[in-house]
């Protein structure tokens, strides 16, 4: 068989398209997800709270050390199967649910270090100012040093939304029908068709990441905090 | 540079690295004290399993009686874990000799490997708990939770021909999909029969699981070759030798036996002759 009528069998046997769409649905409420409980974290961090530094760094540590395939697999052996805890009573919404959630927890721990390396580049004189005209914490962080910070961090917030669009793919254990997973059944029943296959899948990433790191560099050079 | 070249310099690749294995371990078909690498899957109990240093199940010893025939003894065995997707491939590269794996004869499996045997005929079926009685074939499946592995035929097959307001939850291993099963979150586990009872006759399930033993599909295990092999009417003369012999029958019994599995005995023992298999015409 040809190139092209290699390419049109796997196009006309499987929704090739809305298996990737899964994975771009994915990463669009896992980063949504990501970035907010990964800015409390990061907050939590910088806080002059001591027992919320303590936790901040613990779940970050706990959580970025933890393979996500692990945390999958407890989300949906564990807490699905063992405490029967359904977020949704269709078993796709169910799934896809958990999944999301998942790597939104997981992926929080990276964006809260990317936002805290921002936070570095944010001069100490910019907070005490801040604290000299009479704010207090949450004022300084949310007027002056988050503003800062998140401009400063959009190269590594980049990066971790880059991991975050290829780590959709251990989606698969939680039951999700994603990309990877179609992958694995294509080469169940098209095995003669291997190289096409993983030829496919691996530009169906490449399409869906490059507009991500080139929008990211692009944002980063626009909106860098000239100093 | 077009797709088939860059495919030919893959292949030519993947052939360079095959020779490269065949030098270094010296292989060959011949068993004068060389050894014979066996493919097996290493996660389904009942058929192919790795428990501590040994391997048990129907599938190793389907594989150490045609070994033995072929002229090589047990320690001249050497097992490799043979993955579902990675079949093709390890035969292809030269990686294993032969494949005893719930391999199922199919015609596009075909056109990249041969197959000996079959050496038993599977059909897809369902698991259940014991106690359950409205789950009697693939049709009374509505509206009801079902386990099995991603990518699997089994899944795709369920959700095509009988009832699409099933619910399937697809899970890395059918171990994972038991789990499910004792803690009631699925109604249903879906495969093979032969790797169900397997399932069922594991000491943690025997008794608590049943096969619903109503086999929708038929199913050829066949054993996995490299393209072009001479080996089929070897190994077709020692499975039959095997069913003779009452071996196979006993194999069966005491691999899959516990969970009361009955296998179809229309289509089982296989009759082999010589030939290579092939995919009866439709």
């Amino acid at each position: 068989m040809s190139f092209s009528e290699q390419l049109s069998t796997l196009f006309a046997t499987y929704d090739v398209l809305g298996a990737f769409w899964t994975n771009v649905q994915l990463t669009f409420w896992a980063a949504i997800g990501s970035f907010v409980l990964g800015s409390v974290l990061a907050l939590m961090r910088i806080s002059p709270v001591p027992s919320l530094r303590w936790a901040g760094t613990a779940y970050v540590h706990l959580i970025r050390n933890t393979p996500l395939t692990i945390l999958m697999t407890l989300a949906i052996l564990g807490v699905w199967t063992q405490f029967q805890l359904s977020l949704a009573t269709s078993f796709e919404w169910n799934f896809f649910i958990y999944a999301a959630i998942v790597l939104a927890i997981y992926h929080a721990a990276f964006v809260c270090e990317a936002i805290r390396s921002g936070v570095n580049t944010v001069p100490v004189g910019q907070a005490e100012a801040a604290r000299a005209i009479g704010l207090s914490f949450m004022p300084t962080a949310r007027y002056v040093i988050f503003p800062q910070a998140l401009r400063g961090s959009i190269t590594p917030l980049g990066n971790t939304l880059i991991a975050l669009a290829k780590n959709t793919t251990v989606a698969t254990v939680a039951s999700v029908a994603e990309a990877s997973g179609m992958m694995k059944s294509m080469i169940e029943f098209n095995s003669d068709l291997i190289f096409m296959i993983f030829f496919v899948f691996a530009m169906g990433f490449v399409i869906i990441v490059v507009p991500i790191g080139l929008l990211t560099t692009w944002a980063s050079r626009k909106l860098a905090v000239k100093r | 540079m077009n797709f088939s070249q860059l495919k030919g310099k893959a292949l030519a690749a993947v052939a360079l690295a095959a020779t490269g294995v065949l030098a270094l371990s010296g292989c060959g078909s011949s068993s004068d004290g060389e050894s014979i690498r066996i493919g097996i899957k290493y996660d389904q109990p009942g058929l192919g399993y790795q428990d501590g240093r040994d391997y048990t199940g129907f599938d190793t010893d389907v594989a150490r009686y045609v070994a033995k025939e072929l002229g090589y003894s047990e320690d001249q065995i050497e097992w490799v874990e043979a993955p579902s997707a990675n079949r093709e491939n390890m035969l292809v590269n030269g990686q294993v000799d032969m494949i005893f794996a719930t391999y199922s004869i199919s015609e596009s499996r075909l056109k990249t490997v041969d197959f000996a045997g079959p050496y038993f005929y599977a059909g897809q079926d369902l698991l259940v708990q014991q106690e359950n009685t409205d789950i009697t074939g693939p049709d009374s499946l509505a509206g009801k939770n079902l386990c099995s592995v991603t990518g699997s035929t089994s899944a795709k097959k369920i959700q095509d021909k009988y009832s699409s307001t099933v619910q399937l939850v697809q899970q890395n291993s059918y171990s994972d999909c038991v789990v499910a099963l004792n803690a009631g979150m699925v109604d249903a586990v879906t495969t093979d029969d032969i790797i169900l009872a397997g399932l069922g006759a594991t000491r943690a399930n025997q008794g608590e699981l049943k096969l619903v033993g109503n086999t929708f599909t038929e199913e050829r295990y066949g054993i996995g070759l490299p393209k072009g092999s001479d080996q089929c009417a070897d190994i077709n003369a020692a499975i039959n030798k095997m069913v003779e012999t009452g071996a196979w029958e006993e194999a069966v019994e005491k691999n899959v036996g516990a969970s009361g599995y009955v296998y179809n005995a229309e289509l089982n023992p296989p009759v082999l002759d010589s030939a290579c298999a092939t995919v009866p015409a439709q």
